[in-house]
């Protein structure tokens, strides 16, 4: 089977604290997945859990400190500027920032069509950048020496979009993009990854701590925290079956659009990120309510259940599950 | 029904700025009518840069230049006496805060002191709006005080950068209700939060208004926090209020285009049928559409919207909405 990105036993290492008091926390903690072409995939989890980390060492902004990341076959690192320009782009989080305020969006346009030769001339160029921005539904009239302040935050996003398809990459990585985007215009940012998988066939690898949107649009998600994936599998499976405690708990606490439907019960949350980081075993028992003695001295292993993947004690076959 | 608390007659707030010789007027507020009740969490929605957070700071009575009061007043209700805001001194609206009305700010974790252990801030926060208390009273009851709302009691004696951004929001709010308000007023207090944390303010607020009875003003731009813990919500667009109902009635029959769109472009689990966003942008405030400001993106587009506004009315009971397909009716029709 083809495949867009593939990613095997990727860990990342942080060291943090004084020369006296260094601690090294796991930030990506040997995690595997691939990507098909024409697939939108969700990478989910709260801040903290390694998702940006990921993101980062897939676009080569980090090292790895183990693993591999395959692009169509090429493995990063060998030689990362062609890895890019041959089909990996990105968006971030923050659309007011990623344009600098004092210089007009459309410099941005020409400048990646001349470093990627994308165009003889201006008229090329001007031609290049319409149809790309068509596809976002914007054009390059209304956009024409204009600066980052005359656009509203979704405009910019789409911009954003825009800029990356340039190259026409087959993967676009998405880095939280309608997190700071009004809740009234995410859709439009949502639907148009829809569209763009379905006209150009791209895949994207959607970051988000939003399992609302990833739901809407992604077909396979993988459920981050505290470095691992703890569950993965279609968005179908894993976010209307959770099976992992830590996904009920998530797929629990999102607000849900319906006053008949309030959240009832309590949650805990006095556990900070670095005990959490650290702890031996699985880094949710300290908060899973169906915790036994095992999962508090090593780490569950991935286990197969059905099409999904879970990290957890629970249905190991081996296992007779026993309370603490 | 609840007697009202807080109240706004024709509430105009702008911005006045002076841009190279220029005036720009940015109609932050522009004629709000607003009613909260006693005893209930009202909610307001709408899209950023429609003027939630200044109507907020003019509920607050923080109005500071370039933000105006034009006309219109604030009226609070306390004990059963009215007092227009407008006319208090300083020195009369410094006791109100925190007593009758307390107000956190958007980014309030990040209002604490970064070098003061968060129980001096609490010690310092309680002599001065308490008199006669000394420091040991005031540290037993800002423990206590901590203590009633869940919180882990060792975070008093923690720096705010040792505290998680969570845990320094749900700090701020537990501060905002320790002279147990007649109202506490919060602008977007589960934004930047990720979803675990963010139920974990919310259970927060819930529990302050169980404890108190009193009313909270709660401004987010999540639907589903206001669905969630609302009573009642209002929605804003463009500096006005368009629709106003209880949450059952917003979520199950909204009777504003914006508030449908708002609603119908939410994202539903175990729904994957296409939904749409509000189509174009919110209107700038400086150049607001004539009419309806709404009406360059509502589908139901008639001639009147382009020209003339619409009224804010009751068009059942309990529910207000400004918008010409909406007839003025207690039976409820609609054109």
């Amino acid at each position: 089977m083809e495949k867009v990105l593939n990613v095997e036993h990727l860990s990342k290492v942080y060291s943090i604290g004084s020369i006296t008091s260094r601690v090294r926390i796991t930030a990506v903690d040997d995690i595997s997945f691939t990507i098909r072409p024409g697939e939108i995939f969700a990478l989910a989890g709260e801040s903290g859990c390694g998702k940006t980390t990921t993101a980062k060492m897939v676009l080569g902004f980090e090292k790895p400190t183990a693993g591999t990341i395959e692009h169509k076959g090429q493995v990063s690192g060998e030689n990362d500027k062609v890895w890019l320009t041959e089909g990996v782009q990105a968006i971030f989080q923050d659309p007011f920032g990623t344009f600098n305020p004092l210089r007009t969006v459309d410099r941005y346009f020409f400048e990646t069509v001349q470093n990627y030769n994308l165009a003889d001339n201006k008229e090329g160029a001007i031609e290049l950048i319409d149809q790309k921005l068509r596809s976002v539904g914007l054009t390059y009239k209304e956009f024409a020496g204009k600066y980052p302040s005359e656009f509203s935050g979704g405009q910019l996003q789409r911009i954003s979009i825009a800029r990356a398809l340039l190259t026409d990459p087959t993967l676009l990585i998405a880095d939280e993009p309608v997190s700071m985007v009004d809740a009234s215009l995410r859709m439009s940012i949502v639907n148009l990854f829809n569209k763009l998988r379905t006209e150009l066939g791209m895949s994207v690898l959607y970051i988000t701590h939003d399992l609302a949107t990833a739901y809407y649009v992604c077909d396979r998600i993988a459920i981050m925290f505290r470095g691992n994936i703890v569950e993965m599998g279609s968005v179908e499976e894993v976010l209307m079956h959770p099976k992992h405690p830590y996904t009920q708990l998530l797929r629990e606490s999102i607000p849900e659009a319906d006053p008949a439907r309030r959240w009832v019960g309590r949650v805990n949350l006095n556990e900070t990120e670095e005990e959490e980081y650290l702890r031996k075993g699985c880094k949710f028992a300290g908060r899973c309510p169906v915790a036994m003695d095992v999962c508090k001295q090593k780490p569950p292993a991935d286990i197969a259940v059905g099409d999904v993947l879970v990290k957890c004690y629970q249905f190991a076959e081996d296992m007779v599950p026993e309370h603490a | 029904m609840n007697d009202t608390i807080l109240s706004t007659e024709g509430l105009k707030a702008f911005y006045v700025l002076e841009v190279y010789g220029e005036q720009k007027v940015v109609k932050a507020v522009n004629e709000v009518e607003l009613d909260i009740r006693e005893n209930e969490i009202y909610g307001i929605a709408g899209e950023s840069g429609c003027g939630k957070s200044t109507l907020l700071k003019a509920l607050a009575a923080v109005i500071e230049p370039p933000l105006r009061l034009i006309s219109g007043k604030v009226i609070y209700h306390v004990d059963d006496k009215t007092v227009d805001v407008s006319t208090l001194d300083s020195e009369t609206l410094r006791r109100l805060r925190w007593d009758f009305i307390s107000y956190v700010p958007q980014g309030s974790m990040s209002v604490l002191n970064p070098v003061k252990r968060l129980k001096d801030t609490y010690q310092d926060f309680i002599i001065s709006h308490l008199e006669g208390k000394s420091r040991e009273e005031a540290f037993t009851l800002a423990r206590q005080h901590i203590a009633e709302l869940g919180l882990p009691p060792q975070v008093m004696d923690s720096y705010p950068h040792q505290l998680s951004g969570g845990m320094r929001q749900r700090v701020t709010i537990a501060l905002a209700a320790l002279l147990e308000p007649n109202i506490i007023i919060a602008d977007e207090p589960t934004t930047a939060l990720d979803v675990v944390v963010q139920r974990g303010v919310v259970q927060l607020l819930r529990d302050i208004q169980q404890k108190l009875n009193n009313t909270i003003i709660l401004v987010t731009h999540d639907m589903g926090v206001h669905a969630n813990v609302a009573d009642r919500i209002g929605i804003m667009y463009a500096g006005k209020m368009v629709e106003e109902a209880s949450s059952e009635v917003i979520f199950g029959e909204p009777l504003h285009p914006y508030t449908q769109y708002l609603i119908n472009s939410l994202p539903v689990f175990g729904d994957k049928s296409p939904r749409e966003s509000v189509p174009g942008s919110p209107p700038s405030l400086i150049d607001l559409p004539t009419g309806c400001a709404f009406h360059p993106r509502c589908p139901y587009v008639m001639d009147i919207c382009k020209t003339k506004t619409p009224d804010y009315i009751t068009a059942r009971p309990n529910h207000k909405v400004a918008c010409w397909l909406i007839e003025e009716d207690g039976d409820g029709k609609s054109a």
